[in-house]
């Protein structure tokens, strides 16, 4: 579960589309998720083969089907380590600059 | 705000890899001393056998307990399935008991992949909700980085 796999992974809205829908309601067959899309089922099993490769999709087997459920971890992971970072030091920023700004009033 | 409206997903999926080796996660997953450091500040025990019962406690003196459940089956350092029944919570408290099941892969390179499967979540509504979002995944990265860095995530 490298970084480049999710943001690639992510880069596209057929994918980015089919984990809202995961997340909508989880546990779902290839075909449920076909139904949804203006896609082959080909097209669909390519996009969630990728989403799988980056761990964001995990398919379990439930009796004779293929389940497919979006495991959030990664995106998690992605927002420690690069949202947080980056808001924070923002948020900082403005605070410092209040204060300063405040100080000098 | 989206005002799209999620089902109650009865069965929720965690996945990620581990810098540490399956008998190590093991030993986070199972021992006190190791779930006190990720797993809201509680010390679990588990009676490893089919049947044995699980506690989460919290508190100076152990007196606030805050999960109980019975395990189902223990196949150290692979697979850990285990009732799971919330006491923080007396509206929690009062649903059904869900499942959670651990299962630990040995990758390449010192590297293991954890998956947490929460489900049999339908009599327990509250509860899927409570532990969904940030519920299980502070729990699961806080479980990575103590195991990566030896120590606990701040905050």
């Amino acid at each position: 579960m490298d970084d480049d796999r999710v943001f690639k992974a992510l880069s596209d809205p057929t994918r980015r589309h089919l984990l809202d829908r995961l997340f909508e309601r989880d546990g779902r067959t290839l075909t449920e998720l076909e139904s949804e899309l203006e896609m082959t089922r080909f097209g669909v099993m390519k996009h969630l083969r990728v989403l799988e490769d980056a761990g964001l999709v995990v398919a379990r087997r439930s009796g004779r089907e293929k389940l497919h459920f979006l495991n959030p971890v990664p995106i998690r992971l992605i927002h420690d380590r690069w949202i947080d970072k980056y808001t924070e030091r923002r948020v900082s920023a403005l605070a410092d600059l209040k204060s300063e700004l405040e100080d000098a009033g | 705000m989206s005002t799209v409206v999620t089902e109650i997903n009865t069965t929720q999926v965690y996945q990620l890899y581990i810098k540490a080796d399956p008998e190590q996660i093991w030993e986070a997953i199972t021992q006190p001393d190791w779930t006190q450091k990720y797993f809201y500040g509680s010390r679990t025990s588990f009676d490893l056998r089919p049947g044995g019962h699980l506690h989460a406690v919290a508190g100076d003196d152990e007196s606030q307990e805050l999960v109980e459940g019975e395990v189902l089956e223990a196949d150290p350092p692979r697979k850990l399935v285990h009732t799971w029944r919330a006491l923080y919570d007396p509206e929690l408290a009062g649903e059904e008991p869900s499942r959670v099941t651990w299962e630990i892969e040995q990758g390449e390179d010192g590297v293991s992949l954890l998956t947490v499967v929460h489900d049999r979540l339908e009599g327990a509504p509250k509860t899927a909700q409570n532990v969904s979002g940030t519920g299980w995944m502070r729990v699961l990265s806080g479980l990575k980085t103590v195991l990566e860095t030896g120590e606990p995530l701040a905050g």
